[in-house]
């Protein structure tokens, strides 16, 4: 009998998602060395997209981890093997919720990384909270993290912990860059209908309170759709009220529409400072030089006096490798996709036996380190289960490697981080 | 003031929604196609002018020398070898190609040009401006959009009725299977109705790039109002299309200036009282 060596349909699929499961399983330890198991961390990341910007520096990021875990870690006398499984969210948080129940139930993942934006930390964090697996998440503000979920200020959570800075920090460093210049004190603000516009421009807990407390008067026409292609109303509103400052928390394809047509329209604010929009360089090259001194919040620059615990590299060393491999610009994910495993590792280190989800919880609570973004400490964070890490403010200046260049011009909450400059008017 | 300037601004608005739309009514009007990659498409041809722009270092203008013809040809041969086995008496097969071609041109754009949002830089000519009054300044960017609006509608309208291609496929549009019998081939009318309607499509991507940050993402988002505006002037009407456009626009920014939040809605509710009072649209050429 001659058996059949046609391609079936179902033969296909199967070795699809076998040679899938392949691609997406970075064994990072020859197995050599590995003498007393594997220690499985599951890793979910936009990568593609709407949000894959964020995502950009993963491959690097694993790369280094790769060598940094080459030989194992040794836990309690004990080494282990370290597999990193990358599941991509494709940007939807329904999807993240899936891959990371994926990740606990299929792939039985010992600890769960997860990194850009609520609509990827959140869903990440809740299956981890709900099947008792340890989490780290980083890369969203800790309030959409925190509040967002439900969050308990008197309680917690019990597996899920979180390091990034808040909104309050936001609002302390916009300010502080704004006293910097000489204006009118009042200020326009572009909040659109979405998660960060609402928390944004939340009369309580936004920016309103603090602003007025400060003697800024913000003039807010109110909540608008993303992806809008028209910026007029609030354009006249802010002449009307002649604000010098304007800011808020747009994706770049609205905050580029709002800059090209106010310059249309005749509207010249001094101070831009705009949360979001501006993180990528990417975004302020497109605006060609009408991107010169926009100003942004600074989460990580290759300045920052930190360095990483796993590998011994300095912020700087981090950024220029990217920049070497990749031939890209530094961008701020970076340094917090890095100190992600820096905290994982560190919390499998002290765990004892980092098979027992909660006794690497209990080590991930004590922990207390210091990370390439700064330090990592979850005893002592504005609510239980959260580190801030520290913010300052940067404007964008034509010039350097690249097109513009990020320097910090405010560091108030931050004076580790050296100024690299002096804030300016926009021109 | 800001009434005036925010009806203005609306009609400037309305001309690059027309132009996205363009493509759309054409295609919708003569094969009762519907695209749901449209957007996707206007993506792809900015991209299109991206590489264009990328590799010869000319204004982003002049990047439709290649762009327009390329969209034209691309339309052409993916109509005759891909688009038109699945016409037919049923409405679905096109529904689900197009939609798997949306999500095909995503991925490949994002495989090809990561997630980075581009845009194309068009110099001094995206901010300047003429003042018509205190209060009240029309951008030329916009300004030229919507004139390039009104030549594409205009050119398209002068093709439609003045020369005897035209007069063909608007013949197939009102009774297909008659023109069949007249010996002309359907096959090879559809392609070229999809190259001209994809020429137009090179166009709005090619301003969709120098207007505004784009990334593979984007695309449909911008065919809903292509949608809108096609049914809000009519089927198979282009001047109706301009028109459903501008009042989608219009529409808009009168939305905004009583509340930013209102925006999108207006548009969306200006569309919705067209569809409750006159079904057909403002000016339908056929019947839907």
């Amino acid at each position: 009998m001659k058996r059949s060596t046609t391609i079936t349909r179902r033969g296909l699929i199967q070795s699809g998602v076998a040679g899938a499961a392949v691609v997406s399983t970075l064994s990072f330890t020859r197995m050599a060395h590995a003498q007393d198991g594997m220690i499985k961390i599951g890793f979910v990341s936009p990568k593609t997209g709407p949000l894959a910007g964020f995502a950009e520096s993963d491959d690097y990021i694993l790369e280094g981890i790769n060598a940094a875990f080459a030989d194992g870690i040794e836990i309690d006398g004990s080494t282990y093997g370290v597999e990193v499984i990358v599941k991509d969210s494709q940007s939807n948080p329904n999807r993240a919720a899936d891959v990371a129940a994926e990740l606990i139930l299929d792939d039985e993942v010992n600890l769960m990384v997860v990194s850009s934006t609520p609509e990827t930390t959140n869903p990440v964090s809740d299956q981890c909270e709900i099947n008792g697996v340890p989490c780290i998440s980083t890369v969203a503000p800790w309030q959409p993290w925190f509040f967002t979920r439900g969050g308990n200020p008197a309680e917690g959570f019990e597996y899920t912990y979180h390091f990034f800075w808040g909104l309050e920090d936001v609002i302390s460093v916009f300010t502080e860059m704004w006293g910097k210049v000489d204006t009118n004190k009042s200020v326009g603000g572009l909040f659109p209908n979405d998660g960060d516009g609402n928390a944004w421009g939340d009369p309580e807990l936004g920016f309103p309170k603090p602003l007025a407390a400060q003697g800024f008067e913000l003039t807010d026409p109110g909540r608008y759709q993303n992806l809008s292609d028209d910026f007029s109303a609030q354009i006249s509103a802010f002449k009307n009220a002649s604000s010098e400052i304007v800011t808020g928390v747009m994706i770049p394809p609205d905050f580029t529409t709002f800059w090209t047509q106010a310059k249309q329209q005749g509207y010249a604010p001094k101070v831009a400072s705009m949360g979001k929009a501006l993180l990528f360089p990417v975004t302020v090259e497109a605006l060609g030089d009408a991107g010169q001194n926009l100003s942004s919040e600074v989460w990580w620059t290759p300045t920052h006096p930190f360095s990483s615990s796993i590998s011994g590299q300095s912020a700087k060393d981090v950024a220029d490798g990217y920049t070497e491999a990749t031939g890209r610009q530094w961008t701020q994910p970076i340094g917090f996709a890095h100190a992600l495993f820096e905290v994982a590792a560190d919390a499998l280190k002290r765990s004892g036996d980092p098979t027992d989800y909660d006794r690497v919880r209990d080590a991930l609570a004590e922990t207390d380190m210091n990370t390439v973004v700064g330090p990592v400490n979850f005893q002592n964070g504005p609510v239980p289960n959260v580190s801030k890490t520290p913010l300052v403010g940067g404007q964008w200046r034509l010039g350097g490697d690249f097109k513009y260049d990020m320097v910090v011009t405010a560091n108030g909450d931050a004076p580790d981080v050296p100024l690299g400059g002096d804030m300016e008017a926009i021109s | 003031m800001d009434w005036i300037n925010a009806i203005v601004q609306g009609i400037l608005l309305g001309g690059l929604y027309a132009l996205f739309a363009a493509g759309l009514s054409l295609m919708f009007g003569v094969m009762r196609f519907v695209n749901i990659a449209h957007g996707d498409f206007i993506v792809m041809a900015a991209y299109g002018a991206l590489l264009a722009v990328t590799f010869t270092g000319v204004h982003p203008l002049l990047s439709m020398i290649v762009v327009v013809p390329g969209l034209a040809l691309m339309g052409y041969f993916g109509q005759r070898i891909l688009l038109n086995r699945t016409l037919g008496d049923d409405i679905l097969p096109p529904l689900l190609v197009t939609f798997g071609f949306s999500i095909i041109i995503q991925n490949v754009l994002l495989e090809v040009f990561s997630a980075d949002s581009q845009k194309l830089q068009a110099g001094a000519l995206e901010t300047a401006s003429i003042q018509i009054a205190e209060g009240l300044n029309i951008g030329l960017m916009p300004l030229l959009i919507f004139l390039s609006a009104l030549g594409v509608i205009g050119g398209l309208q002068a093709f439609f009725y003045r020369t005897s291609l035209g007069r063909v496929l608007r013949a197939t549009s009102d009774d297909q299977d008659t023109v069949r019998l007249m010996g002309a081939d359907n096959a090879k009318i559809f392609g070229y109705a999809t190259a001209i309607a994809s020429a137009v499509v090179g166009i709005a991507g090619v301003y969709l790039a120098m207007r505004t940050n784009f990334d593979p993402s984007v695309g449909p988002a911008r065919l809903l109002f292509a949608f809108e505006a096609v049914i809000i002037g009519g089927l198979g009407n282009l001047w109706g299309t301009l028109a459903g456009g501008i009042i989608l626009g219009v529409a808009q920014t009168i939305g905004a200036q009583i509340d930013p939040g209102l925006q999108i809605l207006a548009g969306h509710i200006a569309f919705l009282i067209v569809l409750v009072v006159k079904p057909q649209g403002l000016f339908p050429k056929m019947k839907g």
